[in-house]
């Protein structure tokens, strides 16, 4: 075992510091490819740079720069219409090119998707983003953790970062998923038995047969929940999959890396795939971990169906096989992250029926206007929102005390599947109950 | 550096929802109006329960605790600076704690609102909201004034040459990273240019 065999996550970080090797622990100054920001952290990350590096300053690369209003689009809030005219302005005096502005055509959405749908997301790059959930694009074989206003700044100013080089922890899904289990269970599964800190200042990588079979949305859900575990950055190999995604939607070559035989993993740990049982964390942490069969004593009072996690057009698809031909006993609110998947409602099809017919069908309240939505609350006229004591079965990510709106609130964080066939039956219910 | 004062204690696992609701991130923490308002919402996201005092008293524009006492995980979730900034407009000065959810302790130390300290043991039960401490940095202890029990620290480890730099950007100018700081004019201080302020 050589001393420069690295994890993918090692090798993707000493490429872009330009050394031969790093190791665990090495602090190192890292090279961006891209840098991503939205409404609601871009405005303050805009002021620090003008505050740091005056007003006349320019950003490090326009084209390595993303600015992807997604937050707070479809409310009345006037500072949120200010906070994305702010980000107009500065795309205008830097000659951004990639600002997917609200009102245009260009509109986009939940901005960890659009990376992905817009090309921004490739193999052994390095992305930084002012979301905690920039961690999604680790699902594409690159470097992507999120950063707050002060160090993008410093990024868009410089293309630099100061990073300390994470050791990797290893999860292995031997197997094949069950039909009624999703990436989702997965994630909730590892986040139960690890906990809300157990990645702190470490890479997740997923491998293993199961991880090997699923799409890249899939994927994408479980990179996206490393944060809820404390993880720096997720990270998957890339294989045909990954190519077959990126053919469609960018031109630009990339260089994807694979661990080295021999690098060291800070821990491995592996799961029987074919054993999983459709999983749901119980409020108020990702970590509150139980299994859908044991939760069928809760009575719910709504579902909700979207976010970078859970509202991409497999999530919809998936809800959709359970609710074709049913209908929602509970509240249901259904929100597409980007414009692509809000055309894909119409477009995509389950039994010949257009998923938008089977959610209406089953009485679902649907938004099309793609954003963040309730996910996190938001402003009080949001769709979706939590204004009172309900209690909510989701797809999201995240389920702090009042993360949904009020404090109040109750949600559970479960898989599409599951979310669904709880929607149908009011109750928290395990999908294998009313899937065929 | 020494920081003198009461004490506000939390658990386990106080995320960032908690610490500024995202209904407020519609404000900007670079324009000084918004900067104190974020202050005036720190910990609004936090379940109360009946006789807890809050950390911003009603009607306050700063809170009588200066020093934070937390379990594990303090700061977890999203990314958004509003949280450190929240705490640091309002007029906290250190968050004392088991540990640190990774992107908060950055944060606390990229914009130099916070010191996040963390402590070897679990000291949330040694104290109660509203005791007085006195937090010494360089001796690495924080003391109760109550009960003179002194709890060491953790050392601030590679954060502890930024933040004694001043934060991200005075780190890198001193390690010439970056060139000196632009000339200071009072336009640049306040942001970008705002639209229209309700």
């Amino acid at each position: 075992m050589s001393s420069a065999s690295m994890t993918m996550t090692e090798k993707i970080l000493a490429r872009a510091a330009g050394k031969a090797a790093v190791t665990p622990g090495d602090n190192v100054w890292v090279q961006a490819n891209v840098l991503m920001t939205h409404d609601v952290c871009g405005p303050g990350t805009i002021g620090i740079f003008k505050r740091e590096f005056g007003r006349g300053a320019r950003v490090w690369d326009p084209d390595r720069v993303v600015l992807i209003p997604d937050h707070y689009i479809f409310t009345r809030d006037e500072k949120a219409h200010r906070n994305v005219d702010i980000l107009r302005e500065f795309a205008g005096e830097q000659a951004i090119p990639h600002l997917y502005d609200v009102g245009t055509p260009r509109y986009r959405g939940v901005c960890h998707i659009a990376l992905a749908e817009e090309g921004h997301t490739r193999p052994g790059e390095v992305l930084f983003g002012t979301d905690s959930h920039t961690c999604t694009a680790g699902a594409f074989n690159e470097f992507a953790t999120g950063i707050g206003n002060t160090d993008a700044a410093f990024v868009l100013g410089t293309g630099k970062l100061l990073l300390k080089v994470p050791p990797t922890m290893r999860f292995v899904f031997d197997g094949e998923v069950p039909p009624y289990i999703l990436a989702k269970d997965l994630v909730l599964h590892i986040i139960g038995d690890i906990g809300v800190d157990g990645a702190t200042y470490r890479a997740m990588e997923f491998a293993g047969e199961a991880v090997e079979r699923l799409t890249m949305e899939e994927r994408m859900t479980l990179a996206n929940m490393v944060i809820e575990a404390g993880g720096k950055n997720g990270i998957i190999a890339c294989d045909e999959t990954t190519r077959a995604y990126l053919r469609t939607r960018t031109p630009k070559p990339f260089e994807p890396v694979a661990n080295d035989p021999g690098a060291r993993f800070f821990a491995e740990r592996r799961y029987d795939a074919r054993a999983l049982e459709p999983t749901v964390a119980k409020p108020h942490s990702p970590d509150n971990r139980a299994l859908a069969r044991e939760l069928g004593g809760v009575r719910l009072t709504r579902a909700y169906i979207g976010s970078c996690t859970g509202g991409k057009i497999t999530d919809f698809i998936n809800a959709a096989q359970v609710l074709r031909g049913r209908r929602v006993a509970v509240d249901t609110f259904l929100v597409p992250a980007t414009t692509e998947i809000s055309r894909g409602l119409r477009s995509e099809t389950v039994d010949g029926r257009p998923l938008l017919q089977i959610f209406q069908e089953a009485g679902c309240q649907i938004s099309l206007d793609a954003s963040c939505a309730a996910c996190l609350g938001g402003p009080r006229d949001t769709f979706g929102r939590i204004n009172g004591p309900e209690v909510c079965i989701s797809t999201t990510n995240r389920n702090f005390p009042g993360r949904m709106g009020a404090k109040e609130g109750q949600v559970y964080l479960a898989s599409p599947y599951t979310v669904a066939a709880s929607a149908v039956t009011g109750r928290i219910t395990d999908p294998r109950e009313l899937l065929s | 550096m020494t920081i003198s004062g009461r004490v506000y204690v939390l658990g386990d696992n106080i995320d960032t929802d908690q610490i500024i609701p995202a209904e407020y991130l519609n404000l900007v923490p670079t324009i000084p109006d918004e900067y104190q308002k974020l202050g005036s919402y720190a910990l609004a996201g936090l379940p109360l329960r009946p006789g807890d005092p809050p950390f911003m008293p009603s009607g306050a524009t700063a809170t009588p605790y200066a020093i934070l006492v937390g379990g594990k995980n303090f700061g977890c979730g999203s990314s958004r600076e509003h949280a450190p900034v929240a705490l640091g407009a309002a007029g906290a000065k250190a968050v004392v704690a088991e540990s640190f959810a990774r992107i908060f302790f950055r944060n606390c130390v990229a914009t130099g609102e916070l010191y996040p300290v963390e402590t070897p043991e679990r000291i949330v039960g040694a104290f109660h909201t509203g005791d007085e401490a006195v937090l010494d940095l360089e001796a690495g202890t924080l003391t109760h004034r109550g009960t003179g029990t002194v709890h060491h620290l953790r050392p601030l480890g590679d954060a502890g040459p930024v933040i004694a730099a001043g934060g991200l950007f005075a780190y890198a100018r001193q390690s010439g990273m970056i060139a000196a700081p632009p000339p200071v004019s009072p336009t640049v201080d306040g942001g970008p240019t705002a639209g229209p302020d309700d």
